[in-house]
C-alpha cells in the first residue's frame, strides 16, 4: 500500500474538484461540524431566552426562527452529512475498495450541500424574516402564513434532499459492488450494514420530502390547494405526507450512530460482536417498521379509533428489535477484557441515555397517553436523548475512535474524557428537567413560559451552556490533535480493534486498496 | 433479476435512481388521490361529499328524530356577513329538508367565496346526504351586496340510533385570488 500514485493536488483545487473518498469524507467533517456549532448558537439564542420567564432578550418572532433553524439545521446539516462523511472515509476502508463506485458525483453530492445552508442561512437576513413554522414545516403555517423567504427555504431542502440521494446511490452502488473478493454481505462490519440499509431509506423517502416541499412551492405560487381548505385541500395531508418521510428519517440519523456504536463496543470489551446476525436481521427490521408508524406523530388529528391501535402497536413492536440490539451491545461487553478510552465512553453513554430515550418514545408511542404529552417539552427531551445522546455522541466517539487513523496522531486522553464528562453531566442537567415540565404541561417552541417552570428551565440553560462548551472542548481536542498530536504509525491504535481499515498503514495513505485484499 | 447495463455499478445506479423518482411521482399520483379516497371511504375529517347525492325512495322514518344543528365560520381575513337563517332544525331520517344560508360581501370589490362543510360526530358524516348545497360550486358575488344561498339535504335512514345530534359546520374562505388556478380535485 504505497502511494507511488500521484498525491493530492495543492492548494484550494485539491478541496473544489477532488474525487477522493477520504478528501471527501473529511469535508463532510468539517462541514457537518461547523453547521453544528452554527445550529448550536441558535440553540444558545434558545436557552438564554428562555433562561427566565417573561421576554428577555429577542423577540417571539425570532425566537421562533432560531427553533425552526435549530432543528433544521441540527438534522439536515450537522448529523445526516457528518455520517455522510464518515461512510466516505471509511466504508471503502472496510470493504477493502479503492474508493467510492462514483467518485465525481461524491465531489457534486458534497459540494451543493453547502451552498443549499448558505442560502437557507440566508434567509435570516431577508425581509419578514427566516422561516419560523419549526422544524417539520406543517401547513398551512408553512404555506399561507409563511413568511416570504419560504421559497428559498424550499429551494435549500430541494438542494440537500438531492445531496442526499446522490451521496446514499454512490453508497449503495460501492457497497454492492466494490467489496474485496472473500467480503460476503454477512461479513460485512456492521457500520457498512447500517449505512447500506440507511441508503435505501433515503432513496425512498427523501423523494417524499422533496414532493411534500414542491407542494407547499405549488399551493403558495401556482394556485394549487394541496393543503389549503378552502381550494378542497387538507392541512392534515401535510401531516401525513411530512411524516411517511419524518419518521424513516429518525432512522436514517440513528441507524449509522448504531453501525458505529457496533464497531466500538467490541473493540474496548475485546471480544467480537454478540449476534452479528442479530443486529443484522434488526436493523432491516427496524427499516421496514420505519414506514408503517408515521401516525405516531399525530395521533391528536382525529383518526379513527382503529387506525390509532394501529400505529400505537406498530410503534411498539419497534422497541423488539431495537431492545436485540440493546441487549447484543450488553452481552458484548459481558465479561470482556473492558477498557474505558474516550470512545468507548461516549459508546457507553450512548447506551445508557439512548435507551433512555427510547422508553420515553415507548410512552410517547402509548395513544392515549400522548394526547398528554403532544407538543410539550417531553417530546423535546425525548428526541433530543435519542438524537443528541445517541447520534451525537456516537459520533464523537467515532472521530476520537478513527482520528489516529485519519491523520496519524493520538488526541489527548485527558482532554477527551474531560470533553466526555463534561458532555455527559451538561447533557443531562439541559434535557433530563425537559422530562418533568413537559409532563407539567409546558408547550414546546414558546419563547414564554408559566412562572412554576422557571427552576427547571434555568436548570435547563445552565446545562445547555455547560454542553455547549463542551463542544469546543472537542474542537481544541481535534486540532490541537491534527496540528501537533503525538504521532503514531501503528496499523492498529487500538489493540482490540478488528477490521479492514486497521490492517492499512497510519495515517491511512491517500490510495487505499488499489489491489484488492483477500478475505477469509 | 432485470439488468438494465452489463456495468454492473451504472445498472445500481439507474435502478436506484429511478426509485427515487418513482416515489417523488408516489406522492403525487397516489398519496395525494389515497388519503382522499380514505377520508371519503372511512367518512373521517368530517368532509360530506362534493358531489350532490340522488336520493332514493326508502320513506320517512317518523318514529325518529335528529337534531340538526349550523354553525358558520369566517376563515381569517374573510370580511362576508356570512350565516345560517335557522340555527337548528328537527328533522325525520329520510325526510328531505330545506334551509339556507345568507352572505353578503359589503366590500366594493366582488369577490369569489367557497364553503367547506364538516360534520360533527365525524360518524355522521357518511349519513349526512346533500341533495344542493352551495358548498359545490364557489360562489360569486358582486360588491356590496347579498345572496341567499340554498341547503337541501336527506338524513339516511341508517344513521347510527346512539346519534342525536349532528352538526354541520361551514367555513368560508376568499378564495377570489385563487380562482382561475384552482387545480386541486375537490
Amino acid at each position: 500500500m504505497g502511494d507511488h500514485h500521484h498525491g493530492p493536488a495543492k492548494g484550494l483545487s485539491r478541496w473544489l474538484f477532488t474525487t477522493n473518498h477520504k478528501d471527501i469524507g473529511t469535508m463532510y467533517l468539517w462541514f457537518s461540524f461547523s453547521m453544528f456549532i452554527l445550529g448550536g448558537a441558535f440553540a444558545m439564542v434558545i436557552r438564554a431566552e428562555l433562561f427566565q420567564p417573561g421576554m428577555q432578550l429577542v423577540n417571539p418572532a425570532f425566537f421562533n426562527q432560531m427553533t425552526t433553524l435549530h432543528g433544521l439545521v441540527m438534522v439536515f446539516g450537522a448529523i445526516m452529512p457528518s455520517f455522510v462523511g464518515l461512510a466516505n472515509w471509511m466504508i471503502p476502508m472496510m470493504i477493502g475498495a479503492p474508493d467510492m463506485a462514483l467518485p465525481r458525483m461524491n465531489n457534486w453530492s458534497f459540494w451543493i450541500l453547502p451552498p443549499a445552508f448558505l442560502i437557507l442561512a440566508s434567509t435570516l437576513f431577508m425581509e419578514g424574516g427566516a422561516p419560523n413554522f419549526g422544524w417539520t414545516f406543517y401547513a398551512p403555517l408553512s404555506t399561507t402564513y409563511a413568511p416570504p423567504s419560504v421559497t428559498y427555504f424550499i429551494f435549500s431542502i430541494h438542494v440537500l434532499g438531492l445531496s442526499s440521494i446522490m451521496g446514499s446511490i454512490n453508497i449503495i452502488a460501492t457497497v454492492m459492488n466494490m467489496r474485496a473478493p472473500g467480503m460476503t454481505y454477512m461479513k460485512m462490519p456492521l457500520f457498512v450494514w447500517t449505512w447500506l440499509i440507511t441508503a435505501f431509506l433515503l432513496v425512498a423517502v427523501m423523494p417524499v420530502l422533496a414532493g411534500a416541499v414542491t407542494m407547499m412551492l405549488m399551493d403558495i405560487h401556482f394556485g394549487t390547494s394541496f393543503f389549503s381548505a378552502a381550494g378542497g385541500g387538507d392541512p392534515v395531508l401535510f401531516q401525513h405526507i411530512f411524516w411517511f418521510f419524518g419518521h424513516p428519517e429518525v432512522y436514517i440519523i440513528i441507524l449509522p450512530a448504531f453501525g458505529v456504536v457496533s464497531q466500538i463496543i467490541p473493540t474496548f470489551s475485546r471480544k467480537p460482536l454478540f449476534g452479528y446476525d442479530s443486529m443484522v436481521y434488526a436493523t432491516a427490521a427496524i427499516a421496514f417498521l420505519s414506514f408503517i408508524v408515521w401516525a405516531h406523530h399525530m395521533y391528536t388529528v382525529g383518526m379513527p379509533v382503529a387506525g390509532e391501535l394501529f400505529f400505537m402497536y406498530a410503534t411498539m413492536l419497534i422497541a423488539v428489535p431495537t431492545g436485540v440490539k440493546v441487549f447484543n451491545w450488553v452481552t458484548t461487553m459481558w465479561r470482556g477484557a473492558m477498557t474505558f478510552e474516550t470512545p468507548m465512553l461516549f459508546c457507553m453513554g450512548f447506551l445508557v441515555l439512548f435507551t433512555i430515550g427510547g422508553f420515553t418514545g415507548l410512552m410517547l408511542s402509548i395513544a392515549p397517553a400522548d394526547f398528554q404529552y403532544h407538543d410539550s417539552y417531553f417530546v423535546v427531551a425525548h428526541f433530543h436523548y435519542v438524537m443528541v445522546a445517541g447520534a451525537v455522541f456516537s459520533m464523537s466517539a467515532a472521530v476520537y475512535y478513527w482520528l489516529p487513523k485519519w491523520c496519524g496522531r493520538m488526541y489527548n486522553e485527558t482532554m477527551g474524557k474531560t470533553h466526555f464528562w463534561i458532555s455527559f453531566v451538561g447533557f443531562n442537567i439541559t434535557f433530563f428537567p425537559q422530562h418533568f415540565v413537559g409532563l407539567a404541561g409546558m408547550p414546546r417552541r414558546i419563547p414564554d413560559y408559566a412562572l412554576q417552570f422557571a427552576d427547571f428551565n434555568m436548570m435547563s440553560s445552565i446545562g445547555a451552556f455547560i454542553y455547549g462548551a463542551s463542544q469546543i472542548l472537542f474542537l481544541y481536542n481535534v486540532i490541537a490533535t491534527i496540528v501537533a498530536g503525538k504521532p503514531t504509525s501503528e496499523a492498529k491504535t487500538w489493540e482490540g480493534a478488528e477490521g479492514l481499515e486497521w490492517t492499512v498503514a497510519t495515517p491511512a495513505p491517500y490510495h487505499t486498496f488499489e489491489t484488492p485484499p483477500q478475505v477469509r | 433479476m432485470l439488468r438494465v447495463s452489463s456495468n454492473p455499478v451504472v445498472d445500481t445506479v439507474v435502478k436506484l435512481a429511478s426509485t427515487a423518482v418513482i416515489m417523488f411521482a408516489f406522492v403525487f399520483v397516489v398519496m395525494v388521490p389515497l388519503y382522499n379516497v380514505l377520508c371519503d371511504a372511512l367518512g373521517i375529517n368530517g368532509k360530506t361529499s362534493g358531489e350532490a347525492y340522488t336520493s332514493v325512495q326508502a320513506g320517512v322514518d317518523e318514529s325518529r328524530t335528529v337534531t340538526i344543528q349550523f354553525v358558520a365560520t369566517n376563515n381569517e381575513g374573510m370580511p362576508w356577513d356570512f350565516g345560517p337563517s335557522v340555527t337548528m332544525m328537527k328533522v325525520h331520517p329520510g325526510a328531505s329538508n330545506d334551509t339556507v344560508f345568507h352572505a353578503r360581501n359589503p366590500l366594493p370589490k366582488a369577490m369569489v367565496a367557497q364553503a367547506i362543510p364538516s360534520v360533527s360526530p365525524s360518524r355522521a358524516a357518511a349519513y349526512f346526504h346533500k341533495t344542493e348545497c352551495f358548498c359545490f360550486n364557489q360562489q360569486p358575488l358582486d360588491g356590496d351586496s347579498s345572496a341567499e344561498m340554498p341547503l337541501q339535504f336527506i338524513i339516511d335512514r341508517d344513521l347510527p340510533s346512539d346519534i342525536h345530534t349532528i352538526t354541520l359546520s361551514y367555513t368560508i374562505f376568499d378564495v377570489t385570488d385563487m380562482v382561475g388556478g384552482s387545480i386541486a380535485a375537490r
